[in-house]
């Protein structure tokens, strides 16, 4: 029997839900199944209800499921909010000497005495999560061993693992001899080793590999746990997170950087982004390359801090005013999201100019298994560099028009030539101009980067049969969830296909053209209220797509979401 | 051999008599003096007259943004430890649209120094009043008077820079000094200069000035005593003291990143097999 089963842990901010929903995911993990899982949380440090979902499956999956199978409750309102969600099978976990007078038709709710039990075996009260976490394993008769060894990577082998060791032991035993394992089976697979990461740690782990040397940046949902990774593996890795005053600071720190000649990046959300916006035209007129991480939320303005949202395609395209190039990129999947960093840099630094990431809060945060990425595929290209040796260094020009618009780059203080570069219009020197002709010759430069930048840009991944009826079109971070909605249809025998882009500008558009001309619906699937891509392929090809199908209230979508929108646009 | 030759730049742009050469000579001055060759420079400046001396001289230029010339400055510095990186910026750029870098810089105390063309007025622009501007200055957007001006040198102190000085324009030999012992000291180094405007600040003159300007170096004084500092720092109007107002060590933001004891971070090979270390802990 094929598995894809679904956790949920539901609790107030405070009472471990992300910690026993990583641990859910990492004992599967580590049992060789593959782990989609997501977290809604809301904007505060303690109460309101918060949720992490932990799908498990013998497949690949890229998406979050609706349906619950085992929720673990560990408070009321986790149960009244979720009931709805539990499948016919489905059991609720839920301290009944606590949480009294529950009652619901979905789900079997299983009761058991967490607190009391953390009391008795694990001598401390607040470990109710560990307990409810080996009840949870126990009711799919998971092996107890694979948690403990979870457990004592997390805590140690000192007193805090044994106690969260004994906790999980008596949930499990608890609910063996309650029910007598009359429960599904989940057994662990094989020892397939797959990696456990967010899309933070994911692009993260992507800037070092890129050999990203400078980070500089200012906290902000849900972009901060990058600059948090950068910082903690600073020393290890030879690397500079600087925590700036604001944002405004860190993207001119990160140019600076880029500028003396390391690898540089900053990362925010939108809002962050609107006080970068000019730095990304001082990085575009300075032909600096940088690499900017956008983790979008809803907005505007603070908008919903913890929530979702592919709200900025349109304001990263045009952020600042001026013609110049610009790259932006979005990553498909959290695997995706490691080699759209490192590929960012290279054409950050091969090109001269900014490079916008554009994730989101449920690619950022979301816990995706990776089969461990293969740093010999990781290429460093560092585009064209002046050398004193080869050169005249009394003749060198920062700014030097040439052919592809791309003048090699030399790095102030590294060897004899000056390094001369002005946020004014410039000469090829680098020098403040006001002269018409140099003026039109920059910005021609400048431009015709692009032409060259064009040419990399990739063909935007298709999904299902090459010609269907209907087209589904998105970006970034819902590929997983179109990705399966197209499988559920197909599978209800609709003629449905899927064109999804990860690289956003230059625009892919004979490609997208292509494949819209050639649909007789095509929908765009986005995270956003007006559709966002719509505008962009009717601006960049002509066409305009049959519908859009929007969802703007902070939520990622789900594959069953999508299939069901479908279904009634083409009614 | 160093000569002053090495630093002739571009043409200024400046009005006639304008502050500005004053400090470019001294500037130039400090440099050949130190034995600085241009190509060990760094000069980041903002937007204002003051931000073109970059251009108007020779070295390394990152003529940056309105406001912003610290945090590049910052970026550089960490990318490379063996640039000497001096941040130029007038009134208006440091201490208006620049304020939350400069408090910030002063409080970590980066490795660079801060000149600061400080003409109480904006030039660029033609002619409004700066954040510096004395009390009751009537400009065309300040038809009333300007209100309080700021103190960026009190402000510079209590915010925890490691160097503040003042230095006049109009004293070439005493301010290329004050730009030595900012180039040499390790830590922020502000060193705000008085710069008169000869088009649009017909109060504050090189005559003004002069009348009221007076070296500490003459009296006794002893810059590492930060409250007699910041007694200095409020003293101004009939006279204004030029010199180094305070100056103590200070542990350097720099100093305490590990990386950078490994020799200046652009000097440092990019080798991605290094995040294979990194996966294991994720599995």
């Amino acid at each position: 029997m094929p598995v894809d089963f679904n956790f949920m842990v539901g609790g107030e901010a405070g009472q471990g839900v992300q910690s026993v929903g990583f641990l859910l995911a990492k004992v599967f993990a580590r049992g060789g199944y593959h782990i989609f899982a997501d977290q809604d949380y809301e904007s505060r440090v303690r109460g309101g209800h918060n949720f992490f979902r932990v799908r498990v499956s013998d497949g690949k999956v890229d998406a979050i499921a609706e349906d619950v199978d085992i929720l673990i409750a560990l408070d009321r309102d986790s149960i009244e909010l979720h009931q709805p969600n539990m499948v016919t099978q489905g059991i609720i976990i839920f301290d009944g000497e606590k949480i009294k007078g529950v009652s619901g038709n979905n789900g079997s709710l299983l009761s058991i005495p967490l607190e009391k039990l953390a009391e008795e075996k694990a001598g401390d009260k607040l470990m109710i999560n560990t307990v409810a976490l080996g009840a949870a394993l126990s009711a799919v008769n998971y092996d107890l061993n694979m948690l403990n060894t979870v457990l004592v990577d997390r805590f140690g082998k000192g007193e805090v693992g044994d106690r969260n060791t004994a906790a999980a032991k008596a949930g499990y035993d608890y609910v063996q001899s309650e029910r007598k394992g009359n429960f599904r089976k989940i057994k662990p697979l094989s020892e397939a080793k797959r990696m456990l990461l967010t899309g933070n740690e994911a692009i993260s782990l992507g800037a070092i590999a890129a050999g990203c040397k400078f980070m500089a940046a200012y906290p902000m949902t849900p972009a901060s746990s990058i600059m948090e990774y950068m910082a903690a593996k600073s020393k290890d890795l030879d690397l500079v997170m600087v925590h700036a005053e604001d944002e405004i600071a860190a993207i001119n720190m990160a140019i600076g950087a880029a500028y003396a000649g390391v690898r540089a990046m900053t990362a925010t959300s939108g809002s962050g982004l609107c006080l970068m916006v000019e730095g990304i035209g001082l990085a575009g007129i300075t032909e600096t390359p940088i690499v900017i991480i956008d983790g979008q939320r809803p907005g505007p303005a603070v908008g919903l801090p913890t929530r979702t949202e592919q709200g900025d395609l349109q304001f990263v395209l045009h952020a600042h005013h001026g013609d110049f190039p610009r790259a932006v990129l979005a990553p498909a999947t959290i695997e995706d999201a490691f080699w759209v960093t490192t590929n960012a840099f290279n054409w950050a630094e091969k090109y001269q100019l900014p490079v916008i990431i554009l994730t989101d809060q449920h690619l950022a945060s979301s816990y995706a298994t990776v089969d461990p990425l293969d740093l010999s595929q990781v290429t460093i290209d560092r585009g064209m560099l002046f050398s004193d040796k080869e050169d005249d260094p009394s003749e060198y020009m920062r700014h030097r028009v040439t052919k592809s618009g791309i003048s090699p780059r030399a790095f102030p203080g590294l060897g004899k030539a000056l390094v001369v570069t002005d946020c004014d219009e410039h000469d090829e020197e680098g020098h403040l101009t006001e002269d018409a002709g140099e003026r039109t010759a920059q910005v021609q430069k400048r431009l015709r980067k692009l032409l060259s930048l064009k040419q990399e840009i990739g063909t935007p991944q298709r999904y299902g049969p090459k010609k269907a009826e209907i087209t589904l079109i998105g970006w970034g971070s819902t590929y997983g969830a179109i990705h399966e909605a197209v499988d559920i249809l197909r599978k209800e025998d609709a003629s449905v296909n899927m064109l999804h882009l990860n690289e956003l500008w230059p625009f892919p558009a004979e490609a997208v053209a292509d494949a819209v001309s050639k649909a007789r619906n095509s929908y765009v699937i986005e995270n956003n209220a007006t559709g966002q891509l719509a505008r962009l392929i009717k601006a960049e090809t002509g066409y305009d797509v049959s519908g859009r199908i929007l969802k703007y209230d902070g939520r990622a979508f789900t594959p069953a979401y999508i299939a069901q929108a479908v279904k009634k646009e083409g009614r | 051999m160093v000569t002053t030759s090495d630093y002739a730049g571009l043409k200024p742009a400046w009005c006639p008599g304008c502050g500005n050469f004053g400090i470019l000579n001294a500037l130039n001055r400090a440099l050949v003096e130190m034995k600085i060759e241009p190509h060990q420079v760094l000069l980041v400046s903002g937007i204002g007259q003051a931000g073109k001396l970059p251009h108007y001289t020779r070295g390394n230029v990152f003529n940056s943004l309105h406001g912003r010339p610290v945090p590049p400055a910052i970026g550089a510095r960490i990318a490379n430890s063996e640039l000497i990186v001096i941040a130029v910026s007038g009134d208006g750029d440091a201490y208006g649209e620049g304020g939350n870098h400069f408090l910030h810089a002063a409080r970590r105390n980066h490795d660079i120094t801060y000149l600061v063309h400080n003409n109480q007025v904006y030039g660029l622009t033609k002619g409004q009043a700066s954040p510096t501007s004395d009390v009751g200055f009537v400009t065309k957007t300040t038809p009333y008077g300007a209100a309080s001006p700021v103190n960026p040198i009190a402000l510079a102190i209590v915010s925890g820079a490691s160097f503040v000085a003042r230095g006049f324009a109009g004293d070439i030999d005493h301010l290329s000094h004050l730009i030595k012992k900012g180039i040499t000291h390790r830590g922020f180094a502000l060193i705000d200069i008085l710069q008169p405007c000869v088009s649009f600040n017909h109060k504050n003159t090189f005559q003004w000035y002069r009348e009221r300007v007076y070296n500490l170096e003459d009296e006794r004084y002893d810059p590492s005593d930060k409250k007699a500092a910041l007694e200095k720092a409020l003293i101004w109007g009939e006279e204004i003291p030029i010199g180094i107002i305070y100056e103590e060590d200070l542990p350097v933001y720099e100093d305490q990143l590990p990386v950078l004891s490994d020799g200046p971070l652009v000097k440092q090979k990019i080798d991605s097999r290094r995040v294979e270390k990194l996966l294991a802990e994720f599995m």
